[in-house]
């Protein structure tokens, strides 16, 4: 409720916001699609003209293609699981009667705050190197031989990095959502004869659902640009062991110069993370009438 | 929260917590305690936990070999500058949306929101490309601007969710005292949201001090951040484990300090309010 | 200066009519009291007196100029709002002094000006306080405070009262009443509840479904209400409605007599009936009585009446003061 003066004002306040906001969701997009049915390489200047799908074809076609969607959806569904799993367990631990809760947390939430390279690199020579790793020291410990992480198993190697990078989000929106569960709801649970499975299964689950269902989509879409964690560890190797779909672009568009060929990955990211995203407007909106 | 629990029973999750907590921090703690050791103890076999002989040496070394002072001082102008940008931008254009909202507001809100979801992948090859022709690669005030436009739709959305706790009665009356907009903006309204807005300004500066994909693709040697800084370390040259440590130590302490006092914030603002 | 005339003033929230056409003349130095139940459009009317909202169609003058598409901050009038609507980043002393300075006064006049209406609002002491230090009626204070030192062509308040204990409404009520009585400026008064309406007003405008009942003075609001509405909002406990063949016997629809026009007995009178409840109040005694055909009315007799459930009790309405209504709710 306003006045038509107001309402004018408004309108001009929000416009900066607005216009740059669309500028830089549409500028760059068009381009993209543009390049994408181009021939553009930048190594190889006598290359132009209309592509038609050519670019896609390529892309789409390329063995490395494939191979760099289902690592993406791997490394999306791994990082996943773990978190909601661990944060779970954790949002749960923490919300018990324990002595140090203030420091626990601070322990907890920590990883979140470590910028992707560093701790793609701590964990590439502090814990995952065969020969100095502190995970190498304790396969030794035990008598066993030094796994060479980011060789052998280099997507579960970027997994696991990811993934301790945000447990502790998982785990503090969890946890925030845990907390708002009223204490009389659980006693009253109580009183009606609920063990600790069944409030857990029939009250602390259900309330958490919608906490759930925003880690879940707010992450995938962090998730699905994962970056600088392969560019620092593996590379995308070996091979195309280690390459996600952002990864992939990068490495065409910007280490090989096929503007065209890169373009249409590009395209093709944009269609896999706004289907993603149709989800998650939904979940936010919902929230928004509330 | 008055739940009766045994004692036994409250040492038992107190120990499993801490083990937990413990063993999720501890890459942190081994980067801190390597940070201060000798490169010959740092890949000792069997490893030390202490430093054996403390030492400062890899801090210089990290200082002298890649210049840590000016990629923090980019780290710093790009986050708190795009931040500072963009609370100019957002403040508002979320008092536009919070107190004279139109059927249109919530669409907008989304729109925004969707903007943030396009993957940096998508644009960055034309973005790569008009930063090269503008001669904007590799320079601080290029990654300023995009840092900005990739911060502003959270920025918009966290100060909506804070001014919309602000009653209208008092910006009215502000209006009915003889304010004019602007007076009320800054007289009535930015005071009072103090706060939300330093909350906001808290978690803008961490999400762009982290941020590694346009800090990477975008700079090299002269407007590099402390995230490009680090990538550097990422091929290793003989001892260097310690001086690794030092360095990553150097880039996270400062936004880790920031980041334990902003935790309530975070979900707030991550979630775009959807979880307080 | 500030008298307020509205000329067929309409107001829609999309296809929602809240005011449908409303033309009232305020005088200058008037305390007018709109009064109505929620939801009658009072609060909306004046704040499109104060320029928050805009009229839909219609004119809005003040002192005979049309401030229709004035913005508030052009139309020099105060408003002291029910949350009172105070800066909480700012002591009281800046509260009040925040519109001198919107006006650009220069300091000294500001400050000359702020002391002068803390002395007169008792808040002298808390002028270095925050708002949050404060009790409810002191806050008032503040607001009012606020709303005087700009010397306004008129003054708005929006249900002032309403957040405050009962023993401080009524303190409050008089402070009010006084404080028009020193500055004699137009004061707009918004309440639902019709004693504050009754005690305070030089003028009434009772409002229902945003039409105008009647605007009067109390005691004409009292004596002679135009219809039904204004007869059974205007007065406490409530007037006695009475249809049907009661009422054709005085040529009305309906008729309606006030709790305290009733001749009470217990052997002989019109209408009889058994006690429901007795509320004592000391000086008053509120009978709910049941009436044997009629439904149930609420008489008032003096305190030292003792009636008990169940006592049979007759009812005799005073013949002059009966009020008559035909099928529309008019009074005839």
């Amino acid at each position: 409720m306003a006045t038509k003066q107001t309402r004018a004002l408004a309108r001009t306040m929000m416009a900066p916001a607005v216009i740059v906001l669309f500028i830089w969701m549409i500028v760059p997009l068009v381009m993209t699609l543009w390049f994408s049915f181009q021939n553009y390489s930048l190594i190889n200047p006598m290359m132009t003209g209309f592509a038609g799908w050519a670019n896609y074809v390529y892309v789409i076609g390329d063995p490395s293609f494939t191979q760099a969607l289902v690592n993406t959806l791997i490394l999306v569904g791994g990082v996943l699981i773990i978190t909601i799993v661990g944060g779970t367990f954790l949002a749960l631990l923490l919300d018990q009667p324990i002595w140090g809760q203030g420091i626990l947390r601070i322990l907890v939430i920590s990883p979140f705050f470590v910028m992707p390279p560093v701790a793609a690199l701590i964990w590439k020579n502090g814990f995952m190197h065969p020969g100095y790793g502190m995970l190498g020291h304790l396969w030794k410990f035990f008598g066993l031989q030094p796994v060479d992480w980011f060789n052998q198993y280099p997507l579960f190697s970027v997994i696991v990095i990811v993934a301790w990078q945000w447990l502790p989000f998982a785990t503090l929106i969890l946890l925030t959502a845990l907390q708002s569960l009223s204490e009389e709801q659980r006693e009253a649970a109580e009183m009606d004869g609920a063990n600790a499975a069944n409030r857990f299964r029939y009250i602390i689950l259900p309330h958490m659902a919608r906490a759930i269902t925003i880690v879940v989509l707010i992450q995938t879409i962090f998730l699905l640009g994962i970056f600088a964690e392969i560019r620092v560890t593996t590379g995308g190797g070996p091979g195309y062991a280690s390459t996600n779909i952002a990864f992939l672009v990068f490495r065409t568009g910007i280490l090989s110069n096929d503007i065209g060929a890169g373009s249409a990955g590009g395209v093709v990211a944009v269609i896999i993370a706004n289907i993603v995203a149709i989800f998650l407007m939904r979940a936010v909106g919902k929230n928004l009438d509330a | 929260m008055a739940r009766r629990v045994s004692v036994q029973t409250r040492i038992g999750f107190t120990v499993l917590a801490w083990a937990v907590a413990l063993l999720l921090f501890s890459p942190i703690l081994w980067t801190l305690l390597t940070a201060f050791k000798t490169e010959a103890e740092a890949i000792a076999t069997p490893p030390t936990f202490f430093p054996q002989n403390f030492t400062l040496e890899n801090f210089e070394a990290v200082q002298d070999r890649s210049d840590y002072i000016k990629h923090a001082w980019n780290s710093i102008v790009v986050s708190v500058g795009s931040t500072l940008l963009g609370l100019i931008i957002a403040i508002p254009a979320a008092w536009s949306m919070a107190f004279a909202p139109s059927k249109r507001t919530k669409d907008i809100l989304m729109w925004m929101l969707s903007t943030k979801m396009m993957p940096a992948v998508g644009v960055l090859i034309p973005i790569y490309l008009i930063f090269r022709d503008l001669r904007l690669l590799d320079t601080v005030h290029g990654l300023t601007l995009i840092m900005t436009l990739i911060n502003l739709p959270i920025i918009v959305w966290m100060l909506y969710t804070y001014f919309k706790e602000i009653p209208v009665d008092i910006l009215e009356a502000a209006r009915m005292d003889g304010a004019e907009l602007w007076n009320e903006i800054v007289h009535v309204l930015v005071p009072m949201a103090v706060p939300g807005i330093a909350s906001t300004l808290l978690l803008n500066v961490i999400l762009a001090w982290n941020e590694a994909f346009w800090t990477i693709t975008l700079t090299s040697g002269r407007a590099g951040t402390l995230t490009a800084f680090i990538s550097s370390f990422s091929s290793p040259q003989g001892l260097f484990l310690a001086k690794l440590s030092a360095a990553s130590l150097l880039a996270i302490a400062p936004i880790l300090l920031l980041g334990w006092f902003s935790q309530k914030q975070l979900v707030r603002g991550l979630t775009f309010g959807a979880v307080k | 200066m500030g008298s307020i005339t509205l000329e067929h003033v309409n107001k829609s929230f999309g296809e929602v009519q809240v005011i449908p056409d409303i033309s009232l003349d305020i005088k200058d130095g008037e305390f007018v009291v709109f009064v109505g139940p929620s939801g009658c459009g009072k609060s909306t009317l004046l704040r499109l007196i104060a320029g928050l909202e805009d009229t839909t169609s219609g004119i809005i003058k003040l002192d005979g100029q049309d401030v229709t598409d004035a913005a508030p901050a052009k139309r020099g009038l105060a408003m002291v709002f029910q949350s009172y609507a105070l800066y909480p980043h700012m002591s009281v002393r800046d509260n009040i002094a925040f519109p001198l300075k919107m006006a650009k006064l220069p300091p000294e006049v500001i400050a000359q000006k702020v002391d002068y209406a803390a002395r007169t609002l008792n808040l002298a002491s808390y002028l270095d306080r925050r708002p949050r230090a404060l009790s409810g009626g002191q806050r008032q204070r503040v607001a009012i405070g606020r709303a005087i030192v700009r010397e306004p062509k008129a003054f708005l308040f929006d249900e002032p009262l309403s957040n405050l204990d009962a023993a401080l409404r009524v303190n409050m009520r008089l402070e009010i009443t006084e404080l028009h009585q020193q500055l004699k400026t137009t004061m707009i008064y918004v309440t639902h509840d019709q004693v504050e309406a009754m005690t305070m007003a030089d003028r009434i405008v009772v409002l229902n479904a945003g039409n105008v009942e009647q605007f009067g003075s109390p005691l004409d609001l009292y004596k002679k209400p135009a219809n039904r509405f204004v007869a059974g909002f205007i007065g406490s406990p409530k007037m006695n409605f009475v249809d049907g063949p009661e009422a054709a016997k005085h040529n009305a629809h309906s008729i309606g007599v006030r709790p305290e026009h009733f001749k009470l007995s217990t052997t002989e009178g019109a209408w009889k009936g058994t006690v429901g409840v007795a509320e004592q109040l000391g000086s008053d005694t509120f009978l709910h009585v049941q009436t044997d055909g009629l439904g149930l009315m609420t008489i008032r007799t003096d305190g030292d009446q003792t009636f008990k459930h169940g006592d049979v009790v007759y009812l005799t309405p005073d013949a002059t003061r009966i009020y008559k209504f035909d099928a529309a709710g008019k009074a005839i």
